[in-house]
């Protein structure tokens, strides 16, 4: 073969070469070092004092952490093979995550059980930094879906364990939690209630009223434009004009009160979610079927299948993986809006994220968010992986 | 006069074109013919540096192209690809004024530019300069869109399957177009087309590919008579090579004296008219007419000794 | 699209009838509210909190759209390249975040008020955004990239004038959902003290008036219709110039 020009770098080896978004991820967490670590607060509603890494942590905790981000930041600087940054990334989480229990178990005094200590601005940047590099590798490593899906449930045994162990219970989000354990689950069980229930009804509902669509065009136009309205009502003001009705319903038609229907809490939040979901669902139903190849369907015309074999056959298997995208993108919206159900009496995480707003305690606040992001993050990364197994089978 | 010499281009390992030379002479058209993959696309992006060459070296009128800034390269060279590549949002103006706006000249002069281009290519400046090119046919678009390339009146033209998308009747047109416009401003053609026909009808020089390599290149007649390679031969068709060599000639250029019957043939028709005329028609020859006067006759036998392999 | 047409004009109609003589609708009002409870919002003017609303989600969106459109030309330039699979992805998991999580952690930060409001729809709105950028940026028509690259236009002058018009139905399309999504959320900036129509409603919930919650609800309910109506119409437009009719919407 004939002479070949090389690369411009042709001196250095090949790993030398700085990733330019190593040297983002070295900006990052170089702020995050220099930024306070954790925050001490002589209780939980004052101003809190920063401290920095070298006294947050005892010096030798210090010294094992630092070398674990050392660890991290060469991963990230340096154009090695993807695997070997992720394992970097998330050797420096973990020395994050264990290490920032460690620091309020050392700066809480002992006995003292109004004292608080939560993570501070260098923490969450430093986790930032590393959260990046692990994503980026993992994106490199394009993780087939059963990969992604392992990945999720080990993160989240992990997390356990920390809990468990005890390791983080110092830190005033979980202190704040051992205060209001059996409502935090009661919180948690609304949520998940007001969540799935809503996309499960929805789904029973928007998928025929799709296929209805697809079938008859007129209906489709009235339908669609009637839910895209729905949509634009803020969820707050949907959430409270359901109250009267429903307060109406329960008063009037028998047997609705012993069904738990009432104008406040659980029902109006179940309803306004349900509304919500219906857009989404009904449409994707449409474009799902709508997208089915109509060579597909006159061959199966063609080979003799019944109007009600060709859509249980043909039609319904192809547009599967539209409809579950849709799914997917009312659930993580559920997820999210169930928060604003607590403005109304619904329960759910949104409890203590407005409770700590009105008592401006981050901790509370937190308390709620970090569940709800939690949970609507991992539903989405279970339901992308279900639809692309679901239209990898398609392919095949 | 674009020399490539030696030029090699690889991509993940491997030579997509391998140690090419051709040297295109002044105000001819080169036609680069081959399968897809031959790396015949990849050959004429690298004139317009739209590819790197791994190694070697392309000369344009003896200059080295390394040495010259890419997009000033680009606007002194048009370039027509399949499918055209219209800017949809801009019209049908303000497409073929892309090149001299980007040189810098005046609004009179690229307005002047523009009407002359549409006239040339037969659309009429007031219609057409303020559509849309969605609003257009698909044989006007290709017209647009080689009217375009030759804007800047560069001395270079390359074009890549640029009829491609065409139906047979305009593709014919458009080929007609391009010759008489290339006769016109003596511009240097270089075109890609995996289509054997087009290549030995406008090429002045057909240059063959396959798997990155340079096969022949060479005159079409010499293709015909002597393909240097079974691969040459298995493209031009052995069925196809007599019809082929007629088709390169006029009848004007072997009229006979003498008489003959029936309808007269045109004398700039190709001898392969010529040929399927008198074989339809049952007659042994037929009388040459050119400006509506018979100037002379053409017979099989004479159609049958130039359809023989040339010795 | 005709009866279209007269629905939106209706619903402008009404939405300026609502904010400059509220008091005409009280009869219709009064139907939700409880005796002896007001049935038109009395703690403040409809049309300044409107107006107010409008210009908290109009500056966020503003900004979101600046930074969003110029991070997504970054990452699509050779010297951004490194960056485009994790941003893309980012942007992606970044709309897992309920808004009201981020407002709820911008409060700690930024106190009560507008700030915290703007910084939460700002941040909120750059993802949609960003997003369509970069679908429009990365699914342009290759022949017309080639054809302008192979004319000899400079990296600046093919975004400019080609890259940047050919996209901009798409990038349209996520400012228009961005714009939704922020008229609703911030409804909510009301639970931290922005002066938004979140106020009415909150006043509504807050003392039972079911009015209240009407009113609010339906002024930001034709507010986000005419405003996602006048983005499609734009978009629409967009695109019937463009000569890319029927190639992207939605």
């Amino acid at each position: 073969m004939s002479v070949v020009r090389t690369a411009k770098a042709a001196g250095r080896p090949n790993w030398l070469v700085f990733d330019k978004l190593g040297v983002l991820i070295g900006v990052i967490a170089a702020a995050g070092v220099m930024l306070p670590f954790a925050l001490f607060r002589a209780n939980r509603i004052v101003a809190g004092e920063g401290r920095g890494l070298a006294e947050a942590l005892p010096s030798v905790v210090s010294a094992v952490l630092i070398g674990a981000l050392v660890i991290g930041f060469m991963g990230a600087l340096f154009r090695v093979a993807p695997s070997v940054k992720l394992v970097a990334g998330v050797l420096a989480l973990i020395g994050l995550a264990i290490s920032i229990g460690w620091s309020a178990r050392y700066l809480t005094p002992p006995e003292d059980t109004l004292a608080r200590v939560s993570p501070a601005g260098g923490f969450w940047l430093l986790v930032l930094a590393f959260a990046l590099l692990v994503a980026d590798a993992l994106i490199r490593l394009r993780p087939g879906p059963w990969l992604r899906i392992t990945a999720l449930v080990t993160v989240g045994v992990a997390v356990a364990l920390l809990l468990w162990s005890g390791t983080w219970d110092d830190l005033s989000i979980l202190r704040e939690y051992a205060n209001r354990a059996p409502a935090f689950w009661q919180e948690a069980r609304a949520h998940l209630v007001l969540a799935f229930g809503s996309v499960a009804m929805a789904a029973f509902v928007g998928v025929p009223i799709g296929v209805l669509c697809h079938k008859l065009q007129a209906f489709r136009t009235v339908v669609l434009n009637g839910l895209n309205i729905v949509q634009t009502i803020p969820s707050i003001a949907l959430f409270g004009l359901l109250i009267a009705p429903l307060a109406w319903v329960a008063a009037n038609v028998p047997g609705a009160a012993a069904l738990g229907i009432s104008g406040i809490g659980t029902a109006p939040a179940m309803v306004a979610l349900f509304a919500y979901s219906l857009l989404p669902l009904v449409s994707n139903t449409v474009v799902g079927l709508q997208a089915v190849p109509a060579s597909a369907v006159d061959a199966a015309k063609g080979m003799g299948m019944s109007g009600s074999q060709r859509f249980f056959g043909i039609e319904l298997p192809l547009a599967f993986p539209v409809i579950l995208t849709g799914i997917r993108i009312v659930l993580v919206q559920n997820i999210g809006l169930a928060t604003i159900a607590a403005l109304i009496g619904g329960g759910g995480f949104g409890v203590f994220v407005f409770q700590g707003i009105g008592q401006t305690a981050m901790d509370l606040v937190l308390l709620g968010t970090v569940p709800t992001v939690a949970l609507s993050f991992a539903a989405a990364v279970v339901l992308d992986a279900l639809v692309e197994l679901s239209s990898v089978r398609r392919r095949r | 006069m674009i020399e490539i010499e030696d030029v090699t281009k690889i991509y993940e390992g491997t030579a997509v074109v391998d140690r090419v030379t051709l040297t295109i002479q002044p105000h001819t058209i080169c036609a680069v013919v081959g399968t897809s993959g031959s790396g015949k696309t990849t050959l004429v992006r690298m004139i317009n540096k739209l590819v790197e060459p791994s190694s070697g070296a392309i000369r344009i009128d003896g200059v080295d192209i390394a040495g010259i800034p890419a997009f000033q390269l680009r606007r002194r060279i048009g370039y027509a690809i399949q499918g055209l590549g219209l800017f949809p949002h801009r019209t049908v103006g303000q497409n073929i004024a892309t090149v001299p706006k980007l040189l810098g000249w005046n609004r009179g002069r690229i307005r002047d530019r523009v009407e002359e281009l549409l006239d040339l290519f037969g659309l009429d400046p007031e219609e057409f300069r303020d559509r849309m090119p969605h609003e257009l046919s698909g044989g006007q678009q290709q017209r647009v869109g080689v009217a375009r390339a030759l804007a800047a009146g560069p001395n270079i033209l390359l074009m890549d399957e640029p009829f491609g998308a065409l139906d047979p009747l305009i593709r014919a047109k458009a080929q007609e177009d391009l010759l008489t416009i290339q006769r016109r401003f003596g511009t240097t053609i270089m075109l890609v087309t995996h289509d054997m026909n087009e290549a030995i009808h406008l090429g002045d020089t057909i240059a063959v590919m396959d798997k990155g390599r340079l096969l022949q290149a060479a005159p079409p007649r010499t293709i015909i008579a002597d393909p240097a390679t079974p691969f040459v031969a298995e493209l031009i068709g052995t069925a196809e090579r007599p019809f082929r060599l007629l088709s390169l000639a006029r009848v004007s250029d072997h009229a006979e004296p003498g008489q003959a019957t029936g309808e007269p043939i045109d004398a700039d028709r190709s001898l392969r008219d010529a040929y399927a005329e008198l074989l339809w028609s049952g007659r042994a020859a037929a009388p040459v007419r050119r400006n509506g006067d018979i100037v002379g006759r053409i017979s099989l036998d004479q159609l049958a000794r130039l359809a023989a392999r040339p010795r | 699209m005709k009866v279209g047409s007269i629905f939106r004009l209706l619903a402008l109609v009404l939405l300026i009838a609502l904010l400059l003589r509220p008091e005409t609708f009280a009869g219709l009002f009064a139907l939700f509210a409880g005796p002896r409870q007001p049935p038109i919002y009395n703690q403040g003017s409809l049309l300044e909190l409107t107006l107010n609303h409008l210009a908290i989600v109009g500056a966020a969106i503003l900004a979101s759209t600046l930074v969003a459109v110029g991070l997504g030309v970054l990452v699509t330039r050779p010297i951004g390249a490194e960056f485009l699979p994790l941003s893309r992805a980012l942007a992606q998991v970044g709309q897992t975040f309920p808004p009201v999580a981020v407002l709820a952690i911008a409060v700690p930060v930024l106190g009560f008020g507008t700030a915290p409001t703007f910084v939460a729809l700002f941040l909120y709105g750059l993802l949609p955004i960003f997003e369509n950028t970069l679908a429009g940026l990365t699914n342009l028509p290759p022949k017309v990239t080639d054809a302008a690259k192979g004319m000899g236009m400079t990296g600046w002058q093919r975004l400019l004038s080609v890259d940047l018009p050919l996209a901009l139905p798409v990038i349209l399309a996520g400012v228009r959902l961005s714009t939704v999504i922020s008229l609703g959320t911030a409804t909510i900036g009301s639970t931290v003290a922005a002066r938004t129509l979140g106020e009415v409603i909150i006043a509504g919930l807050l003392s039972a008036n079911t009015a209240f919650v009407l009113q609010g609800g339906l002024i930001v309910g034709l507010l986000a219709v005419l405003i996602h109506d006048g983005f499609s119409a734009l978009e629409r437009l967009v695109l019937a110039r463009n000569g890319q009719a029927g190639a992207a919407a939605g």
